[in-house]
């Protein structure tokens, strides 16, 4: 891997600057534009391993609503985002589901739990 | 069956909307000792956040980024622990103005019919959206044409999904957010079109909701036309110049089977008109006092309702600040102040609320600015108070704080205004 810029719109704040990330075989040898520390820090991170919070719904079965909507309970490496979605197509909580609960263990081996974030009241 | 005689309630404080203004209104009313009540016309409490399954929410207000739906799930739970009755599925058809201590408003629920007095009423009733037929786009009406909302609900409460190629209308933070969910669902997002030269929403939405999915953003473009016999085939999207007019020859046809509007909410105040409320053009809103009290005594509004928010914790807030409004009504029949100060929109104002102001409390104005500007403030002319930022973005309310006792006795009305020092 030779020499690389990677360009990033820093979201730290409302400013929006933009920021240039040069690497060299993968690795951050200078930062250009960043008009503040958390926005270096906030660049690197999005260069070099950028990560997202999954959120969407799953299936609740016997719920007053059909489904419940749910979160990963830190932030998940990018590339990883369409197979955490995947799992999350397949999963069927049951009510009673409370705000917090954990609806998959470890998704993929991330390290990473799936919780609920809307109640789901069981309905007879 | 519905009895003849109405049912009858009494109580200090009626809220009108369960949804986070109504909410944080009705647990703040209740910690003061005033006897409450709210009406949702939805089946549950909690209102549009209940679908909003993105964070976002609560970084002031609870001092956490939470999904929409953890931060309503905790003031419904607040709601519960105080005891707060509520009645869902009940519609408020009409208020009346009996005396300053007495107001009454006819509910409908079902089976029942009720008429609740109050001594005060907190308008919490939320927004509307503008729809396809107020954003000039002609053509066929064939389904596959949304709101935000309609397809946020039927994906995030019933777990339906809206269509499969779909073109997003508007880059307010709704339509990016929508534009994010439908591409995470699996869906292919065709573009987001939006008429201004410059995105509506966030400068965090567009990198997250848009770069990340590689969703193009077609800014100064507009749809004019849909084409379609059963279900939406095609959106005719053209640019626009600097007066937002389509220019000829600019037209061309983009696939797609459903196009999500994402144009704005309006407040929901048909029934606050209905009572003679004055109201403000520029927010299409009531006007309103430093206590979120309108132009009737004793009824005061909050959240969307009042005028459109960018952040739910500011909109908790205003719940809050009315219910403050609320027991100082009750306890003096009246809110005491000597005079009100008008707050007049200046150069680069596009709003403001609230519009009163009696320099008596401190006060939080929450303005928004009618276009991006760079190293600018906002300035209130007559007090040198400001607040300034590198860009100031119509997206962003801005706040400008008043002291008590800050203005002078010869200053008859404030202007706020844009003053830049590019």
């Amino acid at each position: 891997m030779g020499r690389e810029v990677k360009r990033i719109t820093c979201i730290v704040c409302p400013n929006g600057c933009e920021i240039e990330v040069v690497l060299e075989s993968g690795r951050v040898v200078e930062v250009r534009g960043a008009g503040c520390r958390r926005g270096v820090e906030y660049a690197i991170e999005e260069a070099t391993s950028p990560k997202r919070i999954v959120m969407s719904v799953v299936k609740c079965i016997d719920g007053d609503l059909p489904t419940v909507s749910v979160k990963t309970s830190r932030p998940v490496p990018k590339e990883r985002i369409w197979d955490v979605m995947k799992v999350l197509s397949e999963v069927e909580a049951r009510a009673p589901v409370e705000v917090g609960q954990v609806l998959v263990r470890n998704v993929l081996g991330l390290g990473i739990d799936v919780v609920a974030t809307r109640r789901c009241r069981k309905v007879s | 069956m519905v009895s003849a005689a109405p049912e009858r309630i009494d109580v200090d404080v009626l809220v009108i909307g369960g949804g986070p203004a109504g909410l944080a209104a009705a647990a703040r009313c209740a910690k003061l000792g005033l006897s409450t009540m709210i009406v949702e016309v939805g089946d549950r409490l909690g209102g549009i956040p209940l679908q909003c399954v993105h964070p976002g929410f609560g970084i002031h207000y609870f001092g956490e980024d939470l999904t929409g739906t953890e931060f309503i799930e905790r003031l419904i739970d607040r709601v519960e622990e105080l005891g707060v009755p509520y009645l869902t599925r009940a519609y408020v058809t009409e208020l009346i103005y009996l005396d300053v201590d007495r107001k009454l408003a006819r509910v409908l629920a079902p089976g029942r019919a009720i008429e609740i007095e109050a001594k005060a009423i907190i308008y919490a009733a939320g927004a509307r959206e503008r729809h396809v037929y107020e954003i000039n786009i002609v053509g066929d009406r064939p389904s596959g044409i949304y709101t935000a909302g309609e397809a946020q609900a039927m994906m995030d409460l019933y777990g339906l999904m809206p269509g499969r190629k779909v073109l997003i209308v508007g880059s307010g933070d709704v339509g990016l957010i929508m534009a994010r969910r439908f591409a995470l669902e699996g869906a292919e997002v065709v573009g987001v079109v939006e008429i201004m030269p410059w995105p509506g929403g966030l400068t965090r939405n567009v990198v997250q909701c848009l770069q990340d999915f590689g969703i193009p953003l077609l800014l100064s473009h507009a749809v004019i036309a849909v084409k379609g016999r059963e279900r939406v085939e095609a959106a005719i999207v053209a640019e626009v110049d600097k007066n937002l007019k389509p220019v000829p020859g600019t037209e061309r046809e983009i696939p797609c089977d459903t196009i999500v509007i994402a144009a704005g909410l309006v407040p929901n105040t048909e029934l606050l008109e209905r009572l003679g409320v004055a109201m403000d053009p520029a927010t299409a809103g009531p006007r309103v006092n430093e206590l979120l009290e309108t132009s009737v005594p004793g009824v005061f509004a909050a959240g969307n309702a009042l005028a459109i928010n960018d952040l739910v914790d500011n909109v908790a807030e205003q719940g809050e600040l009315a219910a403050e409004g609320a027991r100082i009504f009750i306890e003096n029949s009246g809110i005491p102040t000597a005079r009100w100060i008008p707050v007049a929109r200046g150069k680069g104002i596009r709003l403001v609320v609230p519009q009163l102001v009696s320099g008596e409390r401190r006060v939080k104005l929450l303005a928004r600015v009618s276009k991006p500007f760079r190293r600018a403030c906002v300035e209130i002319r007559e007090l040198g108070i400001r607040t300034c930022r590198p860009r100031l973005m119509p997206a962003e309310m801005v706040s400008i704080e008043i002291s008590p006792g800050s203005i002078p006795r010869d200053v008859e009305k404030l202007t706020l205004e844009v003053v830049e020092h590019g």
